[in-house]
């Protein structure tokens, strides 16, 4: 996959974090899902967002695209404003989608085509760089045989695939995936993980959120470890001590025993 | 060949067939998302409550279709608006606001005119348009298909995945504003054929219809347009010969190509269905 960021302001990705949280308080009515995080990504690396259900790994994800703002605290991308960011295509994302319509009548190289609008016109019509990009990111999820299925025809982990495809084909430089390995069984899981390896290889930086232990060592080379708040980032290693999965996972360690 | 030709040799049925198919077919266009947002009812809550407008239009001696207009947006904000600032459930703010925008309609025309004003804007009388209606509706339809063509991918994309549309910078307020402002303008520009009470028929059947029968939205689109513009000939023909109501005529003919596609669409009607069962037994 080549970069093709021509726009003259294109940043450096190695100048500026991709993505920065300062002091960072966030949530909905009545509820605080963020609170007081901050947090760096550094460039070309995988970072893994490590957080139980309902640590605010999702609203971290809305905050960095906008889609939350902030109580308080600043958010930059790539060291601007989230919404600059979505505007010239520097972020793509994969959403955790528990409520997707089965039902909507689209194939999946549809699908994986809409990742291609920011590169688009007025009309969205896709040109030989488009298709080329879209098949690219069909071959690189093993979806090249399923393009023409619709998406409600896949199963779980094919369909984490698809949506990634979308992002892949958006070819930003910063890919931000909301629990892509969450229902997934194993071979689209190793097929994941291989792609966003291959992916870290053209310098982009990516986050990766789960709540699933296993394979976080595998998968990234930074670790931040999410209750409300930041309770560790760094290395694997150094993170994923027994300490601090009791912090952050304390109630589903103790029952699984 | 004669039976489809003969009656176009009135003034009054070029006018009624122009204006149906029109509208009809813009109206199937429209239905196409309308069924994949889920906003069936949103599409009823516009058609009824643009009546108040249509009625102070009249007394104002205005064109309708302003009045129309007026209302059914206003309608739309009202449902945002409610569904905003409390905790009801959207088709409840749509109950809410459409019956009350409606019963305001029909309070206002007590007032000023008579029935037969009633009955056409209630029922539609396609039998009574004008050249310059017809010429009305056309320049609405043709804006409004223009933008529904030139956006298509971005309102199928709102449609499918607004977080991933919000995700990559669309405009997805003004996207959902636009189709909402669209379903408005398409609203007012079928009252002269369908009248109040039958617009949300054309403004769902054929997506439905479409929906039971396409595997991806560009041939939905294109089959939801061609259902109702299908509904529209059919429906004006028979009402001719049959002297019936014109606007029931061409649901009718709707409903009739829906319980087609119900039963023998490939994929999921009834009958393909069966037929599949049938095999996983012996199977
Ligand atoms: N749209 C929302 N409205 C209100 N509260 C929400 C919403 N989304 C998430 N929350 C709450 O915010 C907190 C963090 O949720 P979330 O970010 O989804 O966590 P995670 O993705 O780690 O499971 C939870 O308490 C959750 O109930
Ligand atoms: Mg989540």
């Amino acid at each position: 996959m080549t970069h093709e960021h021509a726009e003259a302001d294109t940043p450096d990705p190695t100048a500026t974090p991709p993505a920065q949280l300062l002091e960072v308080t966030a949530g909905y009515p009545g509820v605080t899902a963020l609170e007081g995080v901050t947090l760096g990504l550094h460039p070309g690396r995988i970072t893994a967002l490590l957080g139980a259900n309902g640590s605010g790994k999702s609203t971290l994800f809305s905050t960095l695209l906008g889609l939350v703002t902030p109580r308080s605290g600043t958010v930059e991308i790539f060291g601007r404003s989230p919404h600059r960011a979505r505007r010239d295509n520097l972020v793509s994302f994969v959403p955790q989608h528990e409520a997707i319509d089965m039902t909507f009548p689209v194939s999946v190289e549809q699908v994986v085509t809409m990742g291609r609008y920011p590169h688009m016109g007025l009309t969205r019509r896709p040109r030989a760089a488009d298709r080329k990009a879209v098949e690219d990111a069909l071959a690189a999820t093993g979806l090249d045989t399923y393009r023409r299925r619709g998406i409600g025809e896949l199963s779980g982990g094919q369909r984490k695939r698809a949506f990634t495809a979308r992002a892949l084909a958006q070819d930003a430089p910063l890919m931000l995936l909301d629990e892509p390995f969450a229902g997934v069984d194993r071979t689209s899981e190793r097929l994941l993980t291989d792609v966003l390896h291959r992916l870290r290889e053209t310098g982009t930086s990516i986050l990766v959120s789960t709540h699933h232990l296993d394979g976080v060592k595998d998968l990234a080379d930074d670790v931040v470890l999410l209750h409300r708040r930041v309770l560790a980032s760094g290395s694997p290693d150094e993170v994923l001590t027994e300490h601090n999965m009791a912090r952050a996972f304390g109630a589903v360690i103790a029952e699984a025993g | 060949m004669d039976y489809l030709i003969q009656p176009l040799e009135y003034a009054f049925m070029q006018n009624a067939l122009a204006v149906a198919v029109i509208t009809a077919t813009v109206c199937g266009m429209l239905s196409a998302w309308l069924v994949l947002m889920g906003w069936s009812l949103m599409g009823e809550a516009v058609a009824h409550s643009v009546l108040p407008g249509v009625v102070l239009a009249f007394i104002l001696g205005i064109p309708f279709g302003v009045g129309a207009l007026v209302f059914g947006l206003l309608a739309v904000a009202l449902i945002g608006g409610l569904g905003q600032t409390t905790a009801l459930k959207r088709d409840t703010a749509i109950g809410v606001v459409f019956t009350s925008l409606f019963a305001l309609g029909l309070v206002l025309i007590s007032t000023v005119t008579t029935s037969t004003h009633l009955q056409h804007i209630l029922f539609g009388n396609v039998l009574g348009t004008s050249r310059a209606d017809l010429y009305q509706v056309a320049a609405l339809a043709a804006l409004t298909a223009t933008v529904l063509l030139i956006k298509r991918r971005d309102f199928t994309l709102v449609a499918f995945d607004r977080t991933y549309a919000l995700s990559i910078g669309l405009p997805v307020g003004a996207l959902t504003w636009t189709l909402l402002v669209l379903l408005a303008l398409t609203t007012v520009t079928a009252l002269q054929t369908l009248g109040v009470i039958l617009v949300v028929a054309a403004l769902v059947i054929p997506g439905a219809t479409g929906f039971l029968l396409a595997r991806s939205f560009g041939p939905m689109l294109g089959l939801s347009a061609g259902v109702g513009a299908v509904a529209a000939v059919v429906g004006v023909y028979t009402s001719y010969y049959w002297d019936i109501s014109t606007g029931g005529a061409i649901v009718l003919a709707a409903s009739s190509q829906f319980l087609l596609a119900y039963l023998f669409s490939p994929r999921r009607g009834l009958l393909a269905r069966g037929v599949r069962r049938l095999k996983r037994r012996r199977a």
